[in-house]
C-alpha cells in the first residue's frame, strides 16, 4: 500500500546526492568568492576585473556563444526538418549525426588541432594542391580570428547534435494535423515552418537553447587545445587562477561570473520562449 | 460554382488497395456524405480531394479545374479536421484569421470576417482564448468557423462530430446543417455514423472496401439499398436477411412461398424490421427477446435458425416464447444476389 510519503522517500537519495555533491560545493565556491581575511569582501572580484586578460576572456566567451549558438540552432532546426521528413533510414541518419556527441570536448579540440596545426591535414592538403609552398601557421597568436573560427568549427561540429536530438524529439510531439490544417488554409512550406512548427516547438527550443548556451559559456578544452592561452576565455582563466596561480578565491569569482551569465541567459530564454497558459500542445 | 468531379481515383498503400477506381460527382452546393465503416477508404478519398494525399491514379476536378496536381492551398477548399487541429499557439481570433492572413487580406476585412463567423458559431466571447482553455465543443466550433471564414466554395469535413459527446453531437448536427445550407458551399462530409449521414446529406455515398456501393438520396439508400452491405450497414437495427430457395412454384423463404424476382439463382430475401407486421400468413418467428422501447417494441426472434428482428406497435401483445407470423408490408421486401451481394429487382 503506497503511502503519501513514498514519493518523497523515493526522491530522497537523489535529493541527498544533489545536496551533497552540488549544493555543498556550490555554497563553498560562493563563500570562497566573497570571503576574505576580514569577512565578506568584493576584493576577489576586483582582482578578477583588474586582471589584464579579464576583458578579453569575457569578450571572447560571449562572442563565441553569440557566434556559435544561433548557427547551431539554425543548423539543428534545418537538420531536424530534413530528418523528420524521412520515412526510411531516419534512425540511422540520427545515429550518424549524433556521433560527435560521444566525443569529449578535449578530443574534439585535438581532432581539429590535428587539422589546423602546422604539420596538420589542412596544410598537407593545401600543399598537395599547390596552394601553399610552406606550411601556414594557422593557430598562431597573430591570427586570433583563425583560432576563433577553429573553435567555432569544433564547437559546431561537436555539439550541434544535442540540439538536434532535442528538436527532433520535440517535432515528433507536434501532431501532423496542424501542419495539414496550415497547408489547407493556404500556408506554403516556409509559412508552415515559421507560423506553426516553430511556435509549437518553443518548449523543446527552450530546453535546447538553455542547455547549449550554458555549455557554450563553459567552453574550455577546445580553446585550450586549439589556442592555448592565445584565446583567453572565462573557463580557461578560472582554471588558470585555480591551478597555475593557486588563488582559489579569484577562481571562485570567475566561476560565479560564469554562473551569473548562465542564469541570466536561462531567465531570458524562459521569458522569450514562454508558452502562454492554455497555449501548449 | 464548385462542382466536384472524381474520375477513376485509386489509391494503393504498398500491397493494400485503399480505393479502387472511384467515380463520384458532387453538384454545386450539394451536401454529400461519404459513409462507411473504418477502413473503407472514405477518409482517404477526402484527403485526396483535399490534396493531403496523392492518388495513385485518376482525376479530381473542382469547379471545372483539374486540381489533382495542385497543393491543397491552391484548390480553393476549406477543411474541418476530426481532431479539429485548432492551432494551440494561436488565440481563437488568430485561428479563424489564419487562412485570411495567408491570403494577405486587409486587417479590416479579416476582423470583419472573423467577427461574423464567430458570431455565426456563437464563439464571439472566446476570441481571445487559447485552444487549451476551450472545451471540445468550443474547439469544434472554432474549427468550423475557421473554415467558414475562408468563404470557400468547397468545405471538406472529416468526422467533425465524432469526438463530441452524444448530446452535443445532436445539437451541432442540426446547427451545422443550417449553417452549411446558408453558406451555399459544396460540402463533402465523412462519417461512420449513419444517423448523421441520413440527417445531413443531400446524397449519401456508401463506401466499403474502397468502392462506392451506392450514391443516392438518404431515403433511397435506406429504402432501396443497391447492395446487401448497404442494407446491413444502414438502419438500426439493420435489415433482416434470410436465404431463399427456389421451390416448385417460386421462391420459398423459411418454408413460406414468397413472390420474388424472375431471374437469379441463389438469392437472399431482406426486409427492414419496421416493415414487418403480424399476419395470419407470415414467416414463422419464435420470439426470443422483447424490448419495449416506448414508441415501439423491438422483438428479436428466430426464423428458421436465423436471427431476425421486428419493430412492432407498442401495444402488440407478445411475449418471449411466442410464435409470431410476420409478413412484410406491400412492396417492402428486397432481394439480393447471394454471390455478388447486388440488389435484384422484383
Amino acid at each position: 500500500m503506497p503511502s503519501r510519503g513514498l514519493p518523497y522517500l523515493l526522491l530522497l537519495p537523489a535529493t541527498v546526492f544533489l545536496a551533497v555533491f552540488f549544493l555543498y560545493p556550490f555554497t563553498q565556491i560562493a563563500w570562497e568568492a566573497f570571503s576574505g581575511p576580514g569577512g565578506v569582501t568584493l576584493s576577489h572580484f576586483a582582482t578578477m576585473v583588474n586582471y589584464w586578460k579579464f576583458p578579453a576572456a569575457l569578450e571572447n566567451t560571449l562572442l563565441l556563444a553569440v557566434a556559435v549558438v544561433p548557427l547551431q540552432t539554425a543548423m539543428a532546426l534545418a537538420m531536424a526538418v530534413l530528418v523528420s521528413k524521412l520515412e526510411k533510414g531516419r534512425d540511422l541518419i540520427l545515429y550518424i549525426f549524433t556521433i560527435p556527441l560521444g566525443i569529449s570536448d578535449l578530443a574534439a579540440g585535438l581532432i581539429w588541432f590535428a587539422i589546423f596545426q602546422q604539420t596538420g591535414f589542412l596544410n598537407s592538403a593545401l600543399h598537395a594542391l599547390g596552394v601553399v609552398h610552406t606550411p601556414v601557421i594557422w593557430l598562431g597568436y597573430q591570427s586570433k580570428w583563425v583560432i576563433f573560427l577553429a573553435v567555432m568549427l569544433a564547437e559546431i561540429w561537436r555539439a550541434t547534435a544535442i540540439m538536434l536530438v532535442i528538436i527532433v524529439a520535440g517535432m515528433g510531439l507536434i501532431p501532423k494535423e496542424y501542419g495539414e490544417a496550415a497547408e489547407v488554409f493556404g500556408a506554403g512550406p516556409w509559412q508552415r515552418f515559421r507560423r506553426v512548427t516553430l511556435p509549437l516547438l518553443r518548449p523543446s527550443l527552450q530546453t535546447a537553447l538553455i542547455l547549449r548556451t550554458i555549455l557554450a559559456f563553459e567552453v574550455f578544452a577546445e580553446v585550450a587545445a586549439l589556442g592555448g592561452t592565445n584565446l583567453p576565455v572565462l573557463m580557461g582563466e578560472t582554471f588558470h587562477w585555480q591551478f597555475d596561480l593557486q588563488d582559489g578565491h579569484t577562481a571562485a569569482a570567475f566561476a560565479i561570473v560564469i554562473l551569473a551569465i548562465s542564469i541570466g541567459f536561462t531567465l531570458l530564454y524562459l521569458r522569450l520562449l514562454r508558452v502562454p497558459k492554455g497555449a501548449g500542445i | 460554382m464548385a462542382e466536384i468531379v472524381i474520375k477513376g481515383v485509386a489509391k494503393t498503400f504498398g500491397a493494400f488497395t485503399a480505393l479502387h477506381s472511384v467515380d463520384l460527382t458532387v453538384a454545386d452546393r450539394e451536401f454529400v456524405v461519404l459513409l462507411g465503416a473504418s477502413g473503407c477508404g472514405k477518409t482517404t478519398l477526402l484527403r485526396i480531394i483535399a490534396g493531403l494525399e496523392s492518388a495513385s491514379g485518376g482525376e479530381v476536378w473542382i469547379g471545372g479545374r483539374r486540381v489533382d496536381h495542385l497543393p491543397p492551398r491552391q484548390r480553393g477548399i476549406a477543411m474541418v479536421f476530426q481532431n479539429y487541429a485548432v492551432f494551440p499557439h494561436l488565440t481563437v481570433f488568430e485561428n479563424i484569421a489564419f487562412g485570411l492572413r495567408m491570403q494577405n487580406l486587409p486587417m479590416a476585412e479579416i476582423t470583419r470576417r472573423v467577427e461574423r463567423t464567430a458570431e455565426l458559431m456563437h464563439i464571439e466571447q472566446l476570441l481571445k482564448r487559447y485552444s487549451g482553455q476551450l472545451s471540445g465543443g468550443q474547439r469544434q466550433r472554432v474549427a468550423v468557423a475557421r473554415a467558414l471564414a475562408m468563404e470557400p466554395s468547397v468545405i471538406l469535413m472529416d468526422e467533425p462530430l465524432s469526438n463530441l459527446d452524444a448530446l452535443l453531437r445532436l445539437e451541432m448536427r442540426a446547427e451545422l446543417k443550417g449553417i452549411l445550407a446558408e453558406s451555399q458551399t459544396t460540402t463533402i462530409y465523412v462519417t461512420h455514423d449513419q444517423v448523421e449521414a441520413m440527417s445531413l446529406a443531400d446524397r449519401i455515398a456508401v463506401m466499403q472496401g474502397g468502392h462506392i456501393l451506392q450514391a443516392a438520396e438518404p431515403i433511397e439508400v435506406y429504402r432501396n439499398p443497391a447492395a446487401r452491405f448497404v442494407g446491413a450497414f444502414i438502419g438500426n437495427p439493420p435489415m433482416n436477411f434470410l436465404p431463399a430457395n427456389r421451390g416448385a412454384g417460386g421462391w420459398e423463404v423459411a418454408g413460406l412461398p414468397v413472390l420474388g424476382p424472375e431471374s437469379g439463382e441463389a438469392l437472399e430475401f431482406a426486409v427492414r424490421p419496421e416493415d414487418l407486421r403480424p399476419a395470419a400468413k407470415g414467416l414463422p418467428a419464435h420470439v426470443k427477446i422483447v424490448e419495449p422501447l416506448g414508441p415501439h417494441l423491438l422483438v428479436t426472434c428466430d426464423v428458421a435458425g436465423h436471427g431476425f428482428r421486428a419493430i412492432l406497435e407498442s401495444d402488440t401483445s407478445v411475449r418471449t416464447g411466442d410464435l409470431l407470423h410476420l409478413a412484410p408490408l406491400e412492396g417492402r421486401a428486397r432481394w439480393f444476389d447471394l454471390a455478388t451481394g447486388h440488389s435484384v429487382p422484383v
